[in-house]
């Protein structure tokens, strides 16, 4: 696969080395490579990949990984220190005026998501911070822009201010500025036209409204998905401006993002936020420490615990893991933690932020339909069969009469019915053990694996050979 | 030299004075330290190679297929009996040629049909120029003088339908249009259906731009394809992939999964006017053969090339052969 994780590479270099005993520095330069190619496939900066890799390298030469029982992990666990180090450990704020109205601006090249997130944005601080935010529209060039942002408003019911686009873009601005003191808004975002770092003309009307609205964040936004030219876009737009900080985008897709690391290592200018999704709410602050664990494709254990313990009642949840450790675990039971599940988002991002699940899932088709699947399966049994699980285990034609009451093949009940058995029987098994533990570890890891069966990938030939990867 | 030999005539040259001004800046970037680094080694070492991968790497050609033509390049026989570095550079240009030819005649033109009405479909992650591309497009189908149709697919992100509107108005094209949030199938279904009525040539069909994890949205993408098909036989005829030139290695991924999804069939790579060189698209052909049809140069309706690989690499390397004269 084209996106083999760094545990997975350097895990292939180990099993190549096994048998020989200790590892030798010839053996530590090996796996440097790895790190290396992993480092570049997430589109770190070439530059910063070399200047990186010598650094882990001679710390990894240390006598004490040399003599170690697990030297693989023992390099993961450097390169992912030495990462978090350079990435920063805390997230950065933002700067508001300390009264009055607080203005920032985002800018960036075309098509990286600039005026979705001004949207975003203003909501996010709207209920974060309580601010009182409106929104400028600025794009006087791209066809739309502001009927766009005028949708993103009213979705949100925060104002949009603009003049259409045969007025300049410093005009709006000004004008737009003027609007909000008199209206007492206490944050103005400005929405500005994509635009090439090199355009001179375009750069200069973005240096004319900084010098008005003198912004007190400009943050740039840069597409996640973005190859080695990043730095290029970075250091002329902060050449440029004055530029406050990051939002990278698009970061719910597969990308690995090195694009994070190149600004961290090669500017000093802060990642703040991070986008999500399509929708509305989907922006985060940006945690430096978690990023680090993308690129190497170790996921984020943090976020997903943070992600649960938000969305998952913690009394419910009690209630359940009592059942559980009972052994009187229930399909009603079953039923709800695949309803939490749902409220945490994306199954396959879910997964992705369990370590140790990367490499399979990244070639799964997982779909999250699957669990609308499993809701009509449950949702076809009898309150009876649902709270005595036994019911349904011993009689075929229930299970006949589950299939076709759900629309669903009978050789999928009988998989959902046969895993289902299996965990009841794990978590007997696990009667005793620690609640907390459980919740964190049990549970996420149980049931995607009922929920995948693995689907046959659609599509013909192309795409479908055995790639040298 | 050979290969250079095709720039030499006049009108070639004048041909690809585009692609010169365009790529300008990529070429100033990343490609003219080719001649540097060539320039400053006498002899062929691991640490000349070493930094050929990097200028490749730069270039964000994929990582697997760098290495890779770094290896084949270091095997070559011509290069073993090789003594100065600067002999490298036929060779390298060649090895680039072959990397995306593959021996074979790669066809860059759209694939009519010539019985009747031509379905183009056009997909891509977000933000990558989809819009802006059929556009364009359909302005270079309309200066050949064929009837236009262009179907507002992008029925999800707010103010797309207006963009496409917009630009409809300033191409002469008519624009079928449903509401945001309408099935982007029917709003493609009804635009065939004008299409045939009122005898067009061509449907320049949008769609909204959906990151290739999305599952659900990739078969909606199979299901609208599936619905073409239905209504046209043999249509789309081409299907093509929208990418951006700062698109790093998730390229690889982004085509892998659009393919399966929709059997693409050519490239456009879009925004090559800035200094990104869009080279995972060779790393795309290489991988999964997808040719690249177009090239988007500028924000104008004009600035569109069909794709030529003689220029995009003349583009790359144009000052060493300026220099050779």
């Amino acid at each position: 696969m084209p996106f083999e994780s760094l545990s997975d590479r350097l895990q292939m270099t180990l099993r190549r080395l096994t048998g020989r005993g200790r590892l030798t520095e010839k053996d530590i330069d090996e796996m440097m490579k790895e790190v290396r190619l992993s480092l570049l496939e997430a589109d770190v900066n070439y530059k910063v990949v070399k200047s990186f890799t010598a650094e882990v390298s001679a710390k990894a030469k240390g006598e004490k990984i040399l003599k170690s029982l697990t030297p693989g992990d023992q390099v993961i666990k450097i390169v992912h220190d030495e990462l978090k180090k350079l990435m920063g450990d805390e997230a950065a704020g933002v700067n508001y005026k300390v009264s009055g109205l607080s203005t920032f601006m985002l800018v960036g090249l075309q098509g990286t998501g600039k005026t979705t997130h001004v949207g975003k944005l203003a909501n996010f601080l709207r209920e974060r911070d309580g601010k009182k935010p409106m929104l400028i529209a600025a794009d006087i060039y791209r066809p739309a822009a502001i009927t766009q942002l005028e949708v993103i408003g009213s979705q949100l019911g925060i104002e949009v201010f603009q003049l259409g686009t045969n007025v300049k873009a410093t005009e709006i601005v000004q004008k737009g500025l003027e609007y909000a003191k008199s209206k007492g808004y206490d944050l103005v975002i400005i929405d500005t036209a994509g635009r090439l770092h090199i355009d001179e003309q375009l750069m200069d009307e973005l240096k004319d409204i900084v010098n008005i609205a003198k912004p007190d964040e400009v943050l740039l936004t840069i597409d996640a998905m973005m190859g080695q030219d990043a730095i290029n876009v970075i250091t002329s737009f902060n050449d440029l401006l004055p530029i406050t900080g990051c939002i990278l985008t698009k970061l719910d897709g597969d990308t690995r993002g090195g694009a994070a690391l190149s600004i961290r290592y090669l500017t000093n200018i802060p990642i703040k936020f991070i986008g999500v999704g399509e929708k509305l709410d989907q922006i985060e602050v940006f945690h430096p420490d978690r990023m680090a664990g993308r690129i190497l494709g170790m996921g984020d254990v943090v976020s997903l615990i943070e992600k649960a313990t938000a969305t998952i009642e913690e009394e419910e949840a009690l209630k359940l893991a009592e059942r559980m450790q009972k052994g009187s675990y229930n399909y009603n039971d079953f039923l709800k933690q695949i309803r939490w599940i749902k409220r945490l988002g994306s199954l396959k991002g879910i997964l992705s932020l369990l370590p140790g699940v990367g490499r399979e899932i990244r070639n799964l088709d997982i779909d999250d339909k699957q669990f609308v699947y499993i809701e009509a399966i449950i949702n076809s049994m009898t309150p009876e069969e649902r709270k005595n699980p036994d019911l349904l285990s011993m009689s075929r034609s229930r299970r006949e009469r589950v299939s076709r009451g759900s629309g669903r093949p009978y050789q999928e009940v009988n998989a959902l019915i046969k895993r289902f058995e299996d965990m009841r029987k794990q978590f007997k098994a696990l009667a005793g053990i620690d609640f907390e533990k459980l919740e964190q570890n049990q549970m996420p890891t149980n049931f995607p694996k009922m929920a995948q069966t693995p689907r046959k990938s659609r599509g013909k030939g192309k795409g479908h050979g055995n790639f040298r990867f | 030299m050979g290969i250079f030999d095709i720039f030499k005539s006049k009108a070639k040259r004048k041909e690809a004075e585009k692609y010169r001004i365009g790529m300008e800046k990529t070429r100033k970037g990343v490609f003219s330290r080719l001649k540097k680094i060539l320039g400053s080694y006498n002899e062929i070492t691991e640490e000349l190679f070493d930094e050929l991968e990097e200028v490749f790497v730069m270039a964000d050609i994929g990582v697997d297929t760098v290495v890779e033509f770094i290896d084949e390049l270091k095997n070559d026989p011509r290069v073993r009996g090789l003594t100065s570095a600067a002999e490298l550079q036929p060779i390298i240009v060649d090895k680039m040629f072959d990397i995306y030819l593959k021996g074979e005649i790669v066809n860059s033109n759209l694939n009519f049909n010539p019985n009747g009405l031509s379905v183009f479909l056009f997909v891509g992650v977000n933000g990558t120029g989809k819009t802006t591309t059929i556009a364009k497009i359909a302005h270079k189908l309309k200066s050949e003088g064929k009837k236009v149709l262009l179907a507002a697919g992008d029925t999800f992100r707010a103010g797309a339908i207006d963009q496409l509107k917009i630009w409809g108005e300033r191409v002469g094209c008519e624009v079928v249009t449903k509401p945001e949030g309408s099935d982007p199938s029917s709003v493609i279904f009804d635009a065939i259906k004008k299409a045939k009525a009122d005898n067009y040539d061509c449907v320049l069909c949008d769609t909204a731009g959906r990151l290739q994890t999305k599952v659900n949205l990739m078969n909606e993408l199979a299901k609208i394809k599936r619905v073409i098909s239905r209504e046209v036989p043999d249509a789309p005829h081409d299907t093509l992939l929208v990418i951006d030139a700062t698109t790093g290695q998730n390229g690889l991924s982004q085509a892998k999964a659009f393919i399966e999804a929709t059997d693409v069939t050519g490239i456009v790579l879009t925004k090559l006017d800035g200094t990104a060189k869009g080279g995972i698209v060779l790393a795309i052909r290489h991988i999964y053969n997808i040719p690249i049809k177009f090239v988007g140069l500028g924000e104008k309706l004009t600035d569109l090339e069909y794709f030529d690989i003689e220029k995009y690499i003349y583009g790359l390397f144009a000052e060493m052969i300026d220099d050779e004269e």
